[in-house]
């Protein structure tokens, strides 16, 4: 296996992996705000009761969980320019990932919030929050601390979901393996390389979600 | 304009059924080799303190911390240079089984932990052996558990199927890619691919859902 190894290009290509990494960190980043947002908004649509919010959200969900992200991809990739939409490659993934994963936040959201006492509601009507107020002030606050394993599970997703971005010829870490690949014919020393990267950033995220539930666990019992 | 695209659109259905196919028999087969994997390593797995176990949290934790994108590239790509010659077909479905193995082993063994201990041990001092403790007490009331968590699981190979369009496969994704090329209407194309996928994801949700309200309590009504 080892002989078969070339370590020196690994080396010699390290600057494009680094690249890489850093632009798949950023895409992450930049993700998971915005599937954040995107996760509130759905999720106070959907628990609003208002027929007219509820509706769209629940379709929205329901067509981003029950389709791939990369048939998403190709959607806004292909169909974007069909509405006279120019926007690069970069901006179109971004746009993907942050509904793809938004959808998700909304349903993990909404499994937080059911683990929430209805007094906690009724406490802020007996105050006279209208339903933003109980949205934002009473509920998120207490959902988004309950789900906080989840969401990281869901962050997790989102940076390997990232690398479907390499398709549309975004540069990220699987788009460096793919050059090197390309370049000098060494998918061993190229997708390994890149596996390995990922496996770093993936320990690095399950560190702290352990962190976290030990920590939460300590607080808990105390 | 969009007339003339939609005839041509209904020109290419019949690839979009044959990629239907495709994706159904990918999933199909990955289903049945990655539950079958999934279940003897869950089992395995389940016993927290042997090597075991911990050679396969090595696994789960490779194949969950890397992109599917990846580990098909490396399957695909890397093999060969060994020798292993394998078609686009094999390369999905031996990829795809090893991936949802890993996953179905994490569900499989939590719901084992799940499953209260003095069954086992009821079941021990009936004088029956540790595997015969398994099969016939543990296990049944284990899956019976994980049911929902798998269905969800099936979700999700299903449109991870879809990275397999990369390597030339045509399936659902591909026959849409292929299509946008002759008809450059990005939005009803992979509004089709949408609704396919759609057509068979959706039931398979709805039936996780309908499982995993006979283990939950009501919504929160804001």
């Amino acid at each position: 296996m080892l002989e078969y190894f070339n370590f020196r290009i690994i080396w010699e290509y390290m600057p494009l992996f680094m690249e890489g990494l850093y632009q798949t960190a950023w895409i992450s980043l930049v993700g998971i705000i915005g599937s954040l947002v995107t996760g509130m908004i759905a999720c106070a649509c959907r628990i609003s009761g208002i027929k007219l919010l509820v509706a769209p959200a629940v379709a929205f969900i329901e067509v981003i969980r029950s389709t791939p992200l990369l048939a998403q991809l190709y959607f806004l990739y292909f169909g974007l320019p069909s509405l006279g939409i120019q926007v690069d490659e970069l901006t179109t993934g971004l746009v993907a990932l942050s509904f793809n994963s938004g959808a998700y936040v909304a349903e993990i959201l909404r499994a937080g919030i059911k683990g929430i006492p209805t007094g906690q509601v009724e406490a802020a009507m007996g105050q006279g929050f209208n339903v933003y107020q109980r949205f934002f002030y009473v509920i998120l606050p207490q959902a988004l601390a309950n789900t906080l394993p989840p969401m990281l599970g869901q962050a997790i997703v989102l940076v390997k979901d990232s690398a479907v971005l390499s398709l549309i010829s975004v540069m990220e870490l699987t788009r460096a393996g793919q050059i090197l690949n390309s370049e000098r014919f060494m998918p061993a020393e190229a997708f390994l390389t890149v596996a390995a990267l990922y496996l770093v950033v993936y320990y690095v995220l399950k560190g702290l979600m352990k962190f976290y539930q030990m920590r939460m666990t300590r607080f808990r019992s105390a | 304009m969009w007339g003339f695209y939609f005839d041509q659109l209904m020109n290419s259905l019949p690839m979009f059924y044959k990629g239907m196919g495709m994706t159904v028999a990918v999933s199909a087969l990955s289903l049945i080799g990655g539950t079958i994997i999934g279940v003897i390593t869950g089992i395995l797995r389940s016993n927290e303190n042997t090597l075991m176990a911990r050679i396969l949290s090595i696994y789960v934790d490779v194949m969950r911390g890397t992109p599917f994108l990846v580990q098909l590239f490396i399957i695909f790509f890397i093999l060969p240079e060994f020798g292993i010659q394998m078609e686009a077909f094999t390369a999905a479905v031996v990829s795809l089984t090893i991936y949802a193995g890993s996953y179905i082993c994490e569900i499989v063994s939590a719901s084992i932990q799940a499953v209260p201990s003095g069954q086992e041990e009821a079941c021990r001092s009936l004088g029956h052996t540790r595997s015969q403790a398994m099969i016939l007490v543990v296990l049944p009331q284990a899956l019976r558990m994980a049911l929902p968590a798998l269905v969800g699981q099936y979700v999700l190979l299903i449109k991870d199927s879809s990275i397999v369009s990369v390597i030339g496969l045509t399936d659902i994704t591909r026959a849409g890619w292929l299509t946008v090329q002759r008809v450059p209407e990005g939005l009803m194309v992979f509004g089709l691919v949408g609704v396919m996928y759609f057509v068979v994801c959706y039931p398979l949700i709805q039936l996780s859902n309908v499982l995993e309200k006979r283990f939950s309590t009501g919504d929160l009504k804001l």
